[in-house]
């Protein structure tokens, strides 16, 4: 996977877009679509295998009664059954490129094992496919990592390109959180030891290549369903054609006068018309979609970098309805940010900002870079290197003093937490006055971190004031928030803050509840309680800690820098690594599901007008009367016929691209999304073909035989 | 007042006061199939067929004792019409012939009240009582406990049971069924039914001739007949007969009786899911659909078609003048609608369009508002195939009153509503490929195919009513519809009861504002367009033979 292929993601304000048909695909695809008519595989679909059965039995009745509506009949017939297949390939075509890259990094690279995990000096070479989960090997600068695993021993910078698509380079050490290797990445620097952890060909390239080849793809609960929907309705159809025939026997045989036609002779509606009919009433077009919309589904999301292990936890991302969210790096800027300097009494406003950038630049933590930066935009105090101070002592932020400050020209000065400032204030003579403490508390209480300033100037100690550090929530969530809400999807901000703190971050980023000083243990008892009320969950994790809440989750997304125990436990791995992109799987599942629900509305509501185009055709001779069904006027009883077949087909052709790019998906509630949904493939289903079919019959009136 | 004024007067009265038996008995019934107490009688009863009333049953064994208890009452109604001779009130007719008798058990215990023989001069009284009205009155039971358990499966959460079939079936017979018949018998006893015990007695006719006329127990058996939505009359004429339906008011009287339980199940539904609107979304699904074929039924037959109705100012062929157009009509989609098939007119003799319309009724599944339990199952079948296509279109896996559509239920579902399209019209299709089938058309052309495709239409979705124009007294028909009767009933029965397990082992899914609403005038639409749509695609063919040729040539 290249980079360029996640330029795809967010476009048009942000909405889900998808990858454009490529008219080359379809030449591509040709081979494998052919290679799919092979009706020992096509059964597994049971509507384009009756299409495919209808095929052959009007071959053998043009070859032993040839005639040109029969044959472009015939023709038209395979013509539907290899646009189906057509379809499925084109859509599994995509992933195969995909999957070549990753076949590439997959090369059979040797392995290090080591005989003892503390001896990295007595090593055998082994072929990477003979490693056995347990073993430990040791990987060097500019190696391959044989197989996935956990960095036992050793920091290394590890290129991860080949899976991920993003050249900088990760860390991968020892211990914590980022000690997951991927086999197939390459170090950069240093020296690892690492313990095997996967087992031989089950590796993480090997599921990926699965996955978007699709060669394990298994059909999801509500694919099923909808299967079985479709061939009840092949089922009566097939029914309503078949038990026409004695009616259309005895009809014939009542009116003896009335000559045969192409459509009816003695011995009832002929075999060719019979099945045109047939194929026409079957819903076809979603028959021939459905697979590929599944498969699609997949694909835009691998197209965003996140994997999902199965189909069903896709699907489920639609159902989701309630949505964990980590609070730092998903909700806020990861970091807490200096928004407001807040002087003590008699104290000027400017001279707080001055003394506190000037105690903060020794402070390299992002917490004191913010407050240089904050002083640079609010007091427009120009940013001085510590350098620029001669004899200037600076004391740099430990976490024993809980400070950090400068003392230059007799003048010490001192930012940090407020107990260590006050205290160190109080040891110097100075007496903090009960405005300030309310200034703490206050900060305290609004969710907010307050940093206390002070100095010691000629021998006297005083506060000089209060900074405001907060949460800052990104841009945009509060409005996404909203639109969760209007889908139904409840929003619970996960922190380790303190409640005061937490609701504080919560309100402002309007998230619908949060779980706060949140451990391991609450989040799984959180997501169990939704469960049990009958919510869908998904979350993010990416700690060793988090995988029992991700396997509990019903779409459990991790976090590809963290941990293989977090990427075993989830059923999705975004290899981006960003918790926001949860939102977008769900929209992605909810697309999903209603393109296969607007393909269904469009190829049942198709039916309408090829019957006013196939009855009158067949029947008309006999019973004049019928004639008036005849309401677009349609050329000959031949061409009506033909042109439905031939819309028939064309209509699964013009359709491929919305189904692998999914049908535009706005977030908002139920019956608004119902209503368009409905006007757009109900409405649109229902007078799309009777232009269609006039449209076609314009042209197929000029071949030989259509009168 | 002009035809159209009557048939709106007529239409609306009755409208007027089914909304009013919506709410009252919808909340009675209520109260019948969710209450905890027995009475005395039922006790007894309980005792007797030895059940404990208080135990549930999972889907299954509701199921077998339906079956059970259903194919018991077959064998003997099927003895009692074989052995009538021998017993007493037989009034000297001889045993049924086994084809006829075996059809009309079946008839009678499917609720279909489908008569292959003309009932005043074959059956004895004690067939009409002991073995027919009973019939009336448990098969319509059977309907509204098989309604109910679904109901069950859609309010109950992880449960494994959905009820206990004998007490439902004990419940619907003493609490509803026998004392709104009682009232009503007497109701039509005041209007002029007939009601006694008499052997035939000979009158002599106006042209001089002789005339033997067959009194009975026919008020009685005439309320339950409605209010059961059975529509077996005592009479070969039915409610057209003088002695079963003699005046315009009883005429209007039996069309709000045959359409009051399925019109207040949808309310008993809503109570018991609790929500009441869902409730009035089914029941507006049913309302919809029956105005527009109530309406259409009497604009073709005011308007007449042919020459002679229009030379006569309407279409008054096989109608009874004391009803009029309106009223004979309104009876015919009011009858189809239902399950009931009680007939006040010749259906066979409406315009071709009108025809088609009764058919069309019975096809779309009587549904509409349907049979006492059957209207109810069928259109919370429909609901669920339209939850299903249009739950996806707001992207979520669907559900309804929060449980899951998944690949059983909508097999089940699927299975529901193949069975009787397929009977229909496969019955039609042997009978048109088939001498003996053949054999018993007592006309040709178009008209001759409506007769057939109407009566296996009717026999498949167990509504009882017929067109006539053919012999279906021989064997091959007896059995043929006997077969239909029998599949179209107790196949949707066990898939529906499977369906209810099914629902009723899920735990529910809160409601979201992702969540599609089923209670509002969207959905509405949607389940009657999806009716029909549905029944439209898979009978045109059919019907394009059929009355369409008749009516559009």
């Amino acid at each position: 996977m290249s980079t360029s292929s996640r330029r795809a993601g967010r476009k048009n304000g942000g909405r889900i877009g998808g990858g454009l048909l490529d008219p080359r695909q379809l030449v591509r695809s040709l081979p494998d679509a052919l290679r799919k008519l092979n009706p020992a595989t096509l059964w597994r679909n049971p509507v384009m295998f009756i299409v495919e059965v209808g095929a052959f039995l009007t071959t053998g009745l043009a070859i032993a009664n040839p005639s040109v509506f029969a044959w472009a009949i015939v023709v038209w017939l395979w013509l539907t059954v290899l646009f189906a297949t057509l379809a499925e390939a084109v859509a599994e075509g995509r992933g195969k490129a995909q999957a070549a890259t990753l076949r590439a990094a997959k090369r059979d690279t040797m392995a290090r094992r080591l005989a003892d995990p503390h001896d990295p000096a007595r090593w055998d070479v082994v072929g990477a496919q003979e490693l056995r989960q347990g073993d430990h090997v040791v990987v060097e600068a500019g190696e391959i990592i044989p197989g996935d695993g956990d960095v036992v021993e050793g920091i290394a910078s590890v290129d991860e390109s080949a899976i991920t698509g993003e050249s900088a380079p990760v860390i991968r050490e020892s211990g914590g959180d980022r000690s997951a290797v991927t086999g197939g990445t390459k170090v950069l620097s240093d020296r690892i030891i690492v313990r095997i952890t996967q087992k031989p060909g089950e590796s993480f390239i090997d599921r990926m290549i699965a996955l978007v080849e699709g060669a394990d793809r298994q059909k999801t609960p509500n694919e099923i369903a909808l299967n079985i929907l479709l061939a009840a309705l092949t089922i009566i159809f097939l029914i309503a054609t078949v038990t026409m025939q004695p009616l259309a026997i005895y009809s014939k045989a009542n009116n003896p006068g009335v000559p045969d036609t192409t459509a009816l002779g003695a011995d009832g509606v002929s075999g060719v018309v019979l099945v045109s009919l047939l194929v026409c009433l079957i819903p076809t077009t979603i028959g021939a979609l459905l697979s590929a919309i599944g498969i699609a589904g997949m694909d835009r999301l691998v197209q965003r970098n996140v994997l999902a292990m199965s189909g069903r936890a896709v699907e489920a991302a639609g159902d989701v309805t309630t949505l964990l969210l980590d609070k730092t790096g998903t909700i806020t800027l990861g970091n807490r940010q200096a928004s407001q300097f807040v002087p003590a009494e008699g104290v000027a406003e400017l001279d707080l900002a001055t003394a506190a950038q000037l105690a903060s630049l020794a402070d390299e933590t992002p917490e004191g870079r913010s407050i240089v930066v904050h002083a640079k935009h609010a007091y427009d105090l120009r940013e001085r290197r510590p350098g620029e101070l001669a004899h200037a002592e600076w004391i740099p932020f430990t976490a024993q003093t809980r400070m950090s400050g400068v003392n230059v020209d007799g003048r010490q000065v001192r930012k940090g937490a407020a107990t260590s400032v006050m205290k160190w204030v109080r040891d110097n003579g100075g007496h903090p006055t009960a405005g300030v403490g309310h200034l703490v508390d206050g900060i305290s209480a609004s969710g907010g971190t307050p940093l206390v300033v002070g100095e010691v100037s000629s021998g006297t100690a005083r506060v000089l004031g209060v900074i405001h550090l907060k949460d800052v929530v990104k841009q945009g969530m509060r409005e996404r928030f909203d639109e969760m809400r209007r889908m139904g999807i409840r929003t619970v901000m996960i922190t380790g803050d303190n409640p005061m703190t937490a609701r504080a971050i919560a309100r402002e980023a309007g998230v619908d509840d949060f779980l706060a000083e949140a451990t391991p243990e609450d989040k799984l008892a959180l997501i169990r309680k939704e469960q049990e009320g009958g919510r869908l969950v998904a979350m993010t994790g990416d700690g060793t800690n988090d995988a029992p809440a991700l396997a509990q989750a019903d779409v459990g997304v991790a976090m590809n820098t963290g941990t293989s125990a977090a990427k075993e436990a989830g059923n999705m791995v975004d290899l981006d690594s960003n918790p926001t992109k949860l939102i977008e799987i769900v929209e992605i599942g909810k697309q999903l599901l209603i393109t296969r629900g607007a393909l269904t509305t469009f190829s049942v509501a198709n039916d309408i007008a090829k019957y006013f185009a196939i009855i009158p055709a067949m029947f008309a001779a006999l019973y004049p009367g019928l004639d008036a069904l005849n309401v677009m006027r349609l050329h000959s009883p031949q061409s009506a016929i033909l042109s439905a077949v031939i819309f028939n087909a064309l209509v699964i052709v013009a359709l491929i691209p919305l189904a692998l790019r999914g049908v535009r998906y706005r977030p908002s509630s139920a019956p608004k999304l119902l209503s368009r949904n409905l006007s757009v493939y109900g409405l649109g289903g229902i007078v799309v073909p009777f232009l269609g079919i006039k449209l076609i019959d314009l042209f197929v009136q000029f071949l030989p035989g259509m009168s | 007042m002009g035809a159209a004024a009557a048939g709106a007067v007529l239409v609306l009265s009755v409208v007027a006061v089914l909304a009013v038996v919506y709410l009252l008995l919808g909340d009675y019934l209520y109260k019948v199939y969710t209450g905890t107490r027995h009475s005395a009688a039922e006790r007894l009863v309980y005792r007797v067929i030895g059940v404990r009333p208080d135990a549930e049953q999972p889907w299954a064994v509701y199921a077998r004792a339906l079956l059970a208890f259903s194919a018991v009452s077959v064998l003997v109604v099927y003895g009692l019409q074989r052995l009538q001779d021998r017993l007493v009130l037989g009034l000297g007719r001889p045993p049924v012939p086994a084809h006829v008798a075996w059809n009309t058990a079946v008839s009678f215990v499917t609720n279909t009240n489908w008569q292959a023989y003309p009932g005043e001069t074959v059956m004895g009284h004690l067939v009409q009582m002991a073995a027919l009205a009973v019939q009336n009155f448990v098969s319509a039971a059977v309907g509204m406990a098989v309604a109910v358990a679904l109901v069950r499966g859609f309010a109950r959460r992880q449960a494994d049971t959905i009820g206990n079939f004998w007490v439902d079936l004990v419940r619907g017979t003493f609490r509803v069924l026998l004392p709104i018949a009682f009232v009503a018998a007497l109701v039509l006893v005041a209007g002029g039914v007939v009601q006694n015990l008499a052997s035939p007695h000979e009158v002599t006719t106006l042209t001089g001739g002789t005339q033997a006329i067959t009194g009975g127990p026919v008020a009685s058996q005439e309320a339950i007949k409605e209010l059961g939505t059975n529509g077996g009359g005592f009479y070969n004429a039915n409610s057209a007969h003088p002695l079963e339906n003699p005046a315009g008011w009883t005429n209007w009287l039996q069309i709000v009786l045959l359409l009051a339980i399925p019109v207040a199940l949808p309310r008993t539904f809503g109570r018991m899911v609790g929500q009441v609107r869902q409730g009035h979304a089914i029941l507006a699904v049913m309302t919809v659909i029956a105005l527009v074929s109530v309406l259409l039924t009497n604009v073709f037959e005011v308007a007449g078609g042919a020459t002679v109705p229009r030379a006569a100012g309407a279409a008054l062929e096989g109608k009874e003048v004391r009803f009029g157009v309106p009223g004979s009509a309104t009876f015919a989609a009011a009858t189809t609608l239902t399950s009931t098939g009680a007939t006040d007119s010749a259906h066979d003799s409406f315009t071709p369009l009108g025809g088609m319309m009764t058919m069309l009724n019975m096809m779309l599944g009587e549904v509409a508002p349907g049979g006492a339990g059957s209207g109810l199952y069928g259109i919370l079948v429909l609901a669920v195939i339209t939850v299903f296509v249009a739950g996806l279109m707001v992207g979520r896996t669907p559900e309804y009153l929060g449980k899951k559509i998944g690949s059983r239920e909508i097999k089940l579902a699927s299975l529901y509503f193949l069975v009787t399209p397929a009977l229909v019209l496969a019955g039609t299709a042997a009978a048109m490929g088939n001498r003996a089938g053949l054999a018993a058309m007592l006309n040709g052309g178009p008209h001759g195919l409506s007769e057939i495709l109407y009566a296996f239409t009717s026999a498949a979705n167990n509504n009882g009513s017929a067109f006539g124009g053919i012999s279906a007294g021989t064997p091959w028909w007896c059995v043929a519809l006997g077969l239909c009767m029998a599949f179209g009933r107790f196949l949707p029965i066990v898939f529906i009861l499977a369906l209810a397990g099914s629902l009723a082992r899920q735990a529910p899914v809160p409601v979201s504002a992702g969540t599609l609403p089923t209670h509002r005038l969207q959905f509405v639409g949607m389940v009657a367009g999806v009716t029909v749509v549905l029944v439209a695609l898979t009978f045109l063919p059919a019907l394009a033979l059929a009355p369409l040729a008749e009516g559009l040539s």
